[in-house]
């Protein structure tokens, strides 16, 4: 079987894999599964998994170069397509279910509690990545796709902090998550001082485009 | 006299008939019984690992002019969903490992700045000349949800009387049980163990606090803190310190647990106030346990005409 097959037909089982913690929910929500304040329980499961998603997302690539299975990247678009799912749930639970709408409660919320703040923050800069993950815009952005998905990032690392920022006390489990953050984002610094220092990737967005395929010839040549 | 029928009653948590008539024999028998309020330790064993405290049933219970006329929560939503850190961090995790304590025999230390003895007391020494009232108080928590809750109890200014603490005895200092084989969560550091929490002695002698031991008629779960806790229905949820083992009576404000762990977000009064924000979140509103609206918080979680007047000149952003 050719990789090309193998990803086709392990895609439709991977798609159900990822939607499977929104099962579980809905399952639980039909059959009194959810604890006795629902909405809370909601809330923190869609946002767990939000940062999850997020996390696997940048995983995919530190992953290659370790198993050099390069395939990987074909699930990262459903894979990050995914997290931005899970965090519109989340998102609306909370606008819905919580404020019910409530614009003054909400703005007032996202400009005076900082873990509000991250969490709007990391949720609004997924927007755009999502809008342009589609193979329309990444030939339309070239180059500047990628500059752009850095944001996740910051989304990343704002998700993060949004979780370390409203827990009580038991920074526990938040610092788990911090730690595979700073594991995955430790990896491409790795990479990119200290393994290969001599390739770097090309600056961001405004470059004039005709420099920025220059520049690209120059370095395929260099690495070649 | 109210004699409240609990709800949602499980067929295998009925008493027996048998042991219900020796209960009722005991009962009139026993000194200073003046409640039914006896352990049966042979109902303990449940198969399969169910929660196994023998709840009891607490008869003949006063009203009181203090109980709130809101919708009390479901005794599903009071016995599952616990702030109990001695079990665990999460909110199920008290009422998931609830038998993993054995809260039989108890007896409460009370010593400190009073005129009587200090001495251990078992459970039955501290209950007896008390008789037991329905107090359905509504309960804040800090974390922005709130329930209504059938406690039964007793005045906490009713104990402290016999206790007779002299003029030095600034506070009530409170400890919880510090038992790690039992209480899986203090196997870790989340909070200091014991857990300490303290009340000035005039809001302790407030006609609001209570001693609760049972719940919906029935004495208490041990993920709602049996068998005996305090109730100060107007401070967040954390001030109602649970299991209690030691009261003392204190000069100096007791350093109480989420104090110490995080000075700047939890203070000593924690009197329940929408206009003094956590730092990390909003006071101002709350959700209700079972609705699905939020509802407006109110200062003193409702009780300020009881207890507004302890805090007349004091500032209460200060002193949070």
């Amino acid at each position: 079987m050719s990789t090309g097959q193998l990803i086709r037909r392990t895609k439709p089982a991977a798609f159900i894999l990822c939607l499977t913690p929104a099962l579980v929910l809905t399952w639980d929500w039909f059959t009194d599964g959810l604890s006795v304040n629902p909405i809370e329980d909601i809330t923190h499961r869609t946002g767990d998994w939000t940062l999850r998603f997020v996390l696997v997302t940048l995983a995919v690539t530190p992953l290659r170069w370790f198993s050099g299975w390069n395939a990987l990247i074909r699930y990262r678009r459903m894979v990050g397509l995914f997290a931005f799912f899970y965090a519109t749930l989340h998102f609306s639970t909370y606008i819905v279910f919580d404020h019910f709408f409530d614009i003054v409660s909400i703005a007032e919320d996202v400009i005076e509690r900082k873990y509000v703040t991250a969490g709007f923050l990391g949720f609004i800069l997924m927007v755009p990545l999502a809008i342009t993950s589609t193979q329309n815009w990444v030939r339309r952005l070239g180059k500047r796709w990628k500059s752009l998905h850095r944001l996740i990032y910051v989304t990343a690392i704002a998700g993060v902090v949004h979780f370390l920022w409203l827990v009580k006390l038991e920074t526990g489990e938040p610092l788990i998550y911090a730690a595979v953050l700073a594991l995955l984002l430790g990896a491409r610094l790795v990479r990119r001082y200290v393994v290969n220092p001599s390739v770097r990737p090309p600056p961001p967005v405004d470059e004039p485009s005709h420099r920025s395929r220059f520049r690209n010839r120059e370095e395929s040549r260099r690495t070649a | 006299m109210l004699i409240k029928q609990a709800p949602d009653i499980l067929s295998s948590e009925i008493t027996p008939e048998d042991l219900y008539r020796n209960r009722r024999e005991f009962i009139r028998t026993a000194s200073g019984a003046a409640l039914g309020f006896v352990g049966v330790a042979g109902l303990a064993e449940v198969p399969g690992g169910l929660s196994a405290a023998p709840q009891q049933d607490l008869l003949d219970l006063r009203t009181s002019q203090f109980s709130t006329d809101d919708t009390a929560n479901t005794f599903e939503e009071i016995t599952s969903y616990n702030n109990f850190y001695e079990f665990g961090i999460d909110k199920e995790d008290p009422k998931r490992y609830a038998d993993e304590l054995n809260v039989e025999p108890w007896s409460v230390r009370v010593e400190g700045h009073i005129n009587k003895p200090a001495a251990d007391y078992t459970l039955e020494d501290i209950l007896a000349p008390h008789p037991l009232e329905e107090r359905i108080y509504r309960l804040r928590c800090v974390e922005a949800w709130s329930m209504v809750v059938p406690w039964v109890g007793f005045p906490l200014a009713d104990l402290i009387k016999r206790f007779d603490p002299t003029s030095r005895a600034n506070y009530v200092k409170f400890e919880t049980l510090v038992r790690p084989d039992e209480f899986r969560g203090q196997r870790t550091r989340s909070l200091q163990w014991p857990y300490v929490e303290g009340l000035r002695m005039d809001e302790a002698m407030n006609p609001l606090a209570i001693l609760a031991v049972g719940l919906y008629g029935k004495t208490l779960l041990n993920q709602n803190g049996a068998p005996i806790r305090l109730i100060v229905p107007w401070k967040y949820g954390f001030k109602s310190i649970k299991s209690i083992v030691k009261i003392e009576f204190v000069e100096d404000q007791p350093k109480n647990s989420w104090n110490v762990a995080i000075p700047s977000e939890y203070g000593f009064y924690a009197n329940v106030n929408p206009e003094v924000d956590h730092p990390r979140w909003s006071q101002a509103s709350e959700r209700r346990i079972g609705n699905f609206f939020r509802q407006r918080t109110t200062k003193f979680n409702g009780y300020g005409d009881q207890v507004a007047s302890m805090y007349d000149g004091m500032n209460l952003a200060e002193n949070y």
